[in-house]
Parts: C-alpha cells; sequence; structure tokens
C-alpha cells in the first residue's frame, strides 16, 4: 500500500498548476467575471495539453492514465475556478468528436435538469428541449434547467466524483484564502489569525480539506460507488463550508464582489448541486451499513 | 496511489484471520469496567498470548501498512482491544524506542511486549492541563537519584500500573519549557500515593497521584536532563498521531450495529436517522483513508508522526461523539438505562474532545504549526 502520489502524479499536478496559472491566474478569473463566455482558445489549450483526453487509450488517441490522474486535473481546476462544462465534456472524449481535442465543448444534464453553459456549447448530453434560461448564482456558470426532468435519476458516478475532485481544489483555495488574509491583515495592532477565534475557523478549513482529500482520493483509486458517495459529502462540506469561512475571516472585505471569496462560494453550490441530491448519498451510504454488517 | 497489498502483506492478514478464529473463543468472560485487577489480568493476558503467537510487536517493529492490517483484523474480529497496555504500548513504548538508550529499551521495552508491565502517564497536574509546561511537581538531585514531590491528576491506569511516564521539573530557573525532564517512575516507589477519580461514567478510569520524596534512579530519565519538553512532543506525536488509530476499526463496527438495531426496532423508518447514519458511514469510511494516507506518508519519512495527527485526533474525537449521539437517539428511552449498549459508550465518549490535548488545543496547533498563523 502506498497511498500517496507517485513521482509522476506530483508531476502532472504541478504541470497542470502551472498551465492554470499561467493562463488562467486572478487577473484572468477577474476578466472572465467582467466579460462572462466561454475562452475557446483556452478550451483548445486545455485539449491540447490532455486535460479532456487523459483516460483515453492511447490508441484512441488519449494519454492512457486513470482515474487518480483525472482527480489532481479536476483538483486543480477547482482550485483556479476554471469555468466551462469541464467534467461533461472530460466525459465525452472517446464518445463525441472534437471533444478531447477541446474543439468541440459539450455539457450535460446534470443532477436536478440543471444544465451549464448551454447556449456555449456545441453538444448537450441528454435532453435539453425545453431548458429554460435562469439567472445563476455563479457569475462563471450560466445555467439552464430542464422543467419536469426526473431529478431522481442519480448521475453518473464519474461524473460525482471528478466534481468532488473539482470541490476539493476549490476548498483548498478558500483555505489559502483564509490564512494568507489572517497572517496579513492588521486589528487591534496584530494580524487577525493570532486570534483563537479566527485561527480556529482557518484550523477546520484546514481539518475539512485534509478529510475531503483523503476521501477523494481513496474514491479515484477504489471507483467504488460507495467511497464515491462518501467523498461527494466531504467534499461537498469542505467547498461550501470552507468558503462560507473563508468570507467570515474577510470580514467586509468578503462581502464585496473584489474578493474572490464569493467566486468560491457560489461555484461551490452550482457544483453541489451537479451530484445529485444529498439525500441520495446518504442513502446509498446508510444502506451500505446493512449490507456490511449482514 | 496505491491501496492494494503485497502478497506477503495479504499472507500476513490471512494467517492473523486464521488465529483469532481459533483464540478468540478460548478468552475468559470479559472482566466488568470497575474490576482492576480483573482488567489487567485479561489486558495482559490477551498481549501475552499476542507475543506468543508472534504479533505482540505489531505496533512497533512491523511496517506500518502490517499495523493497519492487525487492527483491521483484531477488531473485525472483536478482539481485545490494548485496554491497560494503552500507554505502554501506543505511547511510552515508542518514546522509549526512539529516545531511550540501549539499556533503558533492554530494561523496559520487552517487559511491555510480553505483557508483564502496565505504563501510566503522569503529565497533567491540577494546574497544567492544556498548558502542559506549566507543571510544577519538582525533582532534585541527590546524588544519583532524583527526589520528586508533587502532584499528578487525570492519570490512566494509575491504579494498575508498574510504570509512570512522569513529567517533573528539574530546573526551577529556567523558562517553563526548558527545565522539564522526562522520568520512568516505578509506580511502588515508597511515597508514591494513588487515589481513585470517580469519572462521569461511574466507573474509576484515572486517578490522582500524589508524590511525596520520592526517588527515582537517575538512570530512569530518557534523553538529557532539562530536555524533557522535547521528549514529551515525542509521546504526544505518538499519543495524537497513532494511539487512537484502532478505534476507527471499532466505531465503523459498531456504526453498523447501530444500523442493525435501528431496521430491527423501526428507527431505521426516519429518513433523519438514516441520513445521519450514512452522513456517518461517510466519515469513519474517510477517517479510516485519511488513516491510510498518513501511515504512508510515514512509512516514506520514517520515524515518528507528525503533527497531521491533530487533524485526525480533531474530526475522529467529534465523529465518535456524534456516533454515540446517534446510536441514543436510535435507542430512544432506553439511551438513559445504563444497562443498555452504547450508554456507557457514549458517556466515555465525551472525554475524546478532552483527552491527550483538548480540540482548542488541537487547533491551536494546526493553526500554529501546519497553517503558519501568528501565535495568540
Ligand atoms: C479520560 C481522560 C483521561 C486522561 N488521561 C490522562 C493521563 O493518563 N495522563 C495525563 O497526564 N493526563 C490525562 N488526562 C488529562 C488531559 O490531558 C487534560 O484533561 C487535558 O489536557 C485538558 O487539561 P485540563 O483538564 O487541565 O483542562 P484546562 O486546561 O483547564 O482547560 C479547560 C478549558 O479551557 C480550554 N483551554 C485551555 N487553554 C486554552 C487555550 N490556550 N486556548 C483555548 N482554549 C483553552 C480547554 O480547551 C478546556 O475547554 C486525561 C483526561 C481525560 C478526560
Amino acid at each position: 500500500m502506498r497511498f500517496q502520489l507517485t513521482e509522476d502524479q506530483r508531476a502532472l499536478r504541478d504541470g497542470v498548476r502551472g498551465l492554470l496559472a499561467r493562463r488562467f491566474g486572478a487577473e484572468a478569473l477577474r476578466a472572465a467575471v467582467d466579460r462572462p463566455g466561454l475562452d475557446r482558445g483556452l478550451w483548445r489549450e486545455l485539449g491540447a495539453a490532455g486535460f479532456f483526453s487523459l483516460c483515453l487509450s492511447e490508441a484512441e488517441g488519449g494519454v492512457g492514465l486513470g482515474l487518480p490522474e483525472a482527480v489532481l486535473v479536476f483538483e486543480e481546476a477547482g482550485r483556479a475556478l476554471l469555468p466551462g462544462p469541464l467534467v461533461a465534456t472530460h466525459l465525452a472524449a472517446g464518445e463525441i468528436p472534437g471533444a478531447a481535442t477541446g474543439e468541440v465543448v459539450v455539457t450535460a444534464v446534470g443532477g436536478g435538469g440543471l444544465v451549464e453553459w448551454l447556449d456555449e456549447a456545441d453538444v448537450v448530453v441528454g435532453e435539453a428541449g425545453e431548458a429554460v434560461e435562469l439567472r445563476s448564482v455563479d457569475p462563471l456558470t450560466p445555467l439552464h434547467r430542464v422543467p419536469g426532468a426526473d431529478s431522481s435519476v442519480r448521475p453518473d458516478d464519474l461524473f460525482v466524483l471528478l466534481t468532488a475532485a473539482e470541490q476539493l481544489g476549490t476548498a483548498v483555495r478558500a483555505c489559502e484564502a483564509a490564512v494568507q488574509h489572517a497572517r496579513t491583515r492588521e486589528q487591534f495592532g496584530r494580524p487577525v489569525g493570532a486570534f483563537q477565534a479566527v485561527k480556529h475557523l482557518c484550523a477546520e478549513l484546514l481539518v475539512r480539506v485534509e478529510v475531503a482529500r483523503a476521501a477523494v482520493y481513496a474514491a479515484a483509486v477504489t471507483a467504488d460507488p460507495v467511497d464515491i458517495a462518501a467523498a461527494r459529502l466531504l467534499a461537498d462540506e469542505a467547498a461550501v463550508r470552507g468558503a462560507r469561512d473563508c468570507l467570515q475571516v474577510h470580514g467586509g472585505m468578503g462581502f464585496t464582489w473584489e474578493a474572490d471569496v464569493h467566486l468560491c462560494l457560489k461555484r461551490a453550490w452550482v457544483r453541489a448541486e451537479r451530484g445529485g441530491s444529498i439525500t441520495q448519498s446518504e442513502e446509498l451510504l446508510a444502506g451500505e451499513l446493512l449490507i456490511e454488517a449482514g | 496511489m496505491d491501496l492494494t497489498h503485497s502478497p506477503a502483506e495479504e499472507e500476513f492478514r490471512a494467517r492473523l484471520r486464521e488465529w483469532l478464529a481459533k483464540v478468540l473463543p478460548t478468552l475468559p468472560p470479559k472482566p466488568s469496567p470497575d474490576d482492576w485487577p480483573g482488567r489487567r489480568a485479561y489486558d495482559l493476558g490477551w498481549q501475552r498470548m499476542l507475543y506468543d503467537a508472534g504479533y505482540a510487536d505489531v505496533h512497533w517493529d512491523a511496517s506500518p501498512t502490517m499495523r493497519l492490517i492487525f487492527l483491521e483484523e483484531t477488531e473485525r474480529a472483536g478482539a481485545p482491544y490494548v485496554g491497560a497496555g494503552f500507554v505502554g504500548l501506543l505511547h511510552a513504548g515508542p518514546t522509549i524506542a526512539a529516545e531511550g538508550t540501549a539499556e533503558q529499551r533492554a530494561r523496559w521495552l520487552p517487559p511491555i511486549l510480553r505483557g508483564e508491565e502496565v505504563w501510566c502517564q503522569g503529565f497533567s497536574e491540577p494546574d497544567a492541563g492544556s498548558d502542559l509546561a506549566a507543571l510544577r511537581t519538582r525533582a532534585r538531585r541527590d546524588g544519583d537519584e532524583y527526589v520528586v514531590t508533587g502532584s499528578k491528576i487525570w492519570t490512566s491506569h494509575a491504579e494498575v500500573a508498574d510504570w509512570c511516564e512522569l513529567l517533573v521539573r528539574t530546573d526551577a530557573e529556567a523558562p517553563k519549557h526548558r527545565g522539564i525532564s522526562w522520568l520512568a517512575m516505578p509506580m511502588d516507589t515508597p511515597g508514591v500515593t494513588v487515589r481513585p477519580l470517580r469519572t462521569l461514567a461511574g466507573s474509576t478510569e484515572f486517578a490522582e497521584v500524589f508524590l511525596d520524596e520520592v526517588r527515582v534512579p537517575v538512570a530512569n530519565r530518557v534523553g538529557e536532563e532539562n530536555d524533557g519538553w522535547r521528549v514529551t512532543m515525542v509521546t504526544l506525536s505518538f499519543e495524537r498521531g497513532t494511539a487512537f488509530v484502532g478505534e476507527v476499526v471499532a466505531c465503523r463496527r459498531a456504526l453498523g450495529e447501530v444500523a442493525r438495531e435501528a431496521r430491527a426496532n423501526g428507527r431505521w423508518d426516519d429518513s433523519v436517522v438514516r441520513r445521519r447514519l450514512g452522513r456517518l458511514n461517510a466519515e469513519f469510511r474517510t477517517l479510516w483513508r485519511l488513516t491510510q494516507w498518513n501511515v504512508s506518508a510515514a512509512e516514506s519519512s520514517g520515524g515518528v508522526p507528525g503533527v497531521g495527527g491533530s487533524v485526525f485526533k480533531l474530526r475522529y474525537s467529534r465523529a465518535r461523539q456524534e456516533l454515540y449521539d446517534v446510536a441514543a437517539d436510535v435507542l430512544g428511552p432506553d439511551a438513559l438505562d445504563l444497562g443498555r449498549g452504547w450508554v456507557l459508550d457514549r458517556l466515555s465518549s465525551l472525554s475524546y474532545t478532552i483527552a491527550a490535548g483538548t480540540s482548542e488545543i488541537q487547533r491551536n496547533i494546526v493553526g500554529e504549526r501546519i497553517l503558519g498563523l501568528p501565535k495568540g
């Protein structure tokens, strides 16, 4: 058992982190908020870097890597708050021509009948005929909703797991931002992070991140539906709760449009819906207790 | 990232499983919680059986992965827990192994492994709990002995312990973290008085220990004189980092039993109860994954567990309390009956956010030592 990142996995993660920092750093994020729309150039660059074809076999023109690698890449996407129907396009690679290279943008009808980036997508997986536009809470995720969509359908496990990986990345970002602010913002003549009420919020942020990381990585290794349900619950918690606590640490600044914190929170909310109903994940995990207990 | 086991590890698991199936039915009945001599004999007897079968050193010498397999299998089979062996096997022993001299290791480690000697931990004092370095128990040097006077509190298993890992102040003038030494004190030395304390669960889990001119050989000091705080950090990293790990498997087993009970008594029909049970399943599965992650990290770096143990302890101690709160919800009015299973577990779970450093102290550690936030 060597439940740690291998050298190659570390290199992959660092490479993706570097690419995203260059192509979608803090300024690009702000610019995207001001001028919403999918950056096709960036999409193709992601395709060229193997972002969508990572798990395709080499025979199919892919990189032939596994779920753990995909999870590391999507964690970085979540950390960068990279917009777009990334998971849907990744899962369509090999099925829908052009998806793997980033020439074609694919979206899908997800949890609760929500469809992200419908107007910008070239292909929609699922029936989105009557979709109605919503005023999306997340400025970087345009949303439509399909009326009467069957919300009891459990989304595909890979969809849920890669979404959880993105949530983990966003939770990491919220934790880093909170700690950074707590170290530098001074009140009463000292950094606010010296005050326990603030320090303890930051500590709990990290605890949730590490717990979510263990769950997401393990689920990537086992691909077991119950592990994936656990990863989903803990990653949603880490991202949503983490962003709220990060906002609190930022004080009035946290309530502004300029601080990135709201972007973390809103994206985390959107993704929490994408995983299907929370109750379903909890029920799946509860049911397994009876199976295990015999 | 790899969670598979090597053939050698799987073989170890299979052999252990077979052995457990053979010996567990031969164990005597479990003594009652307040029967300390009975508990001592039972726990040491189990350790002796492990020793004879070649499993005794699994906490120390085996690879960390083997240790996890050992914990999984023993818990799953319902084997006895370390019990009175907790301090010796899980933190005093590892500290001596890491910091002791060759003679000290030869003197103290084998009896722990053979199930012959019980250790307790004399760290906390009435005025030094979270602020452990404020301890005042004094040790005055007299030839090749220290003469120790003071008192300790909340000392688990003191009633049946042979040895105490004792923190004393050897230099009253030095800054408070600098004047401390770590001693191994025989509990039967004249001047040691143990007064049992009753816990809220009604048992005498821990005690007060009074020390009146107790003579401890200087040779019993582990680490240098006045360097005891550093040695203490080693002990605490074992206590927080690895000592509770096996209990996660036990909690998963208990959770399955609670679910089964809920199904039997109808509480399962309440979706709120089911959802809480489901969440706890996510929690304990993941705590085990976190353990595997931490153990793999330690395996690649070698040695003493890092401050990541505080992350684990914070989450685990809360999850354990939630588990028994849900159990109480499933039991309904029976949760008020001390005769029912889980009710005593619920009471004792209350100590988990206090013992081995409170959750507040763990958050300080995570905030300051992992995240690098300034000290308050
Ligand atoms: C079941 C059990 C077994 C134990 N076994 C042993 C044993 O075998 N050997 C041993 O030496 N000790 C043992 N202990 C003692 C344990 O380590 C202490 O109880 C613990 O460290 C807390 O210290 P205290 O009780 O003095 O509480 P205090 O330190 O007085 O704390 C009181 C409250 O104040 C909070 N607090 C204190 N300081 C801070 C701070 N800086 N920031 C924020 N909050 C703070 C605490 O979190 C707590 O809520 C045991 C305790 C229990 C409950």
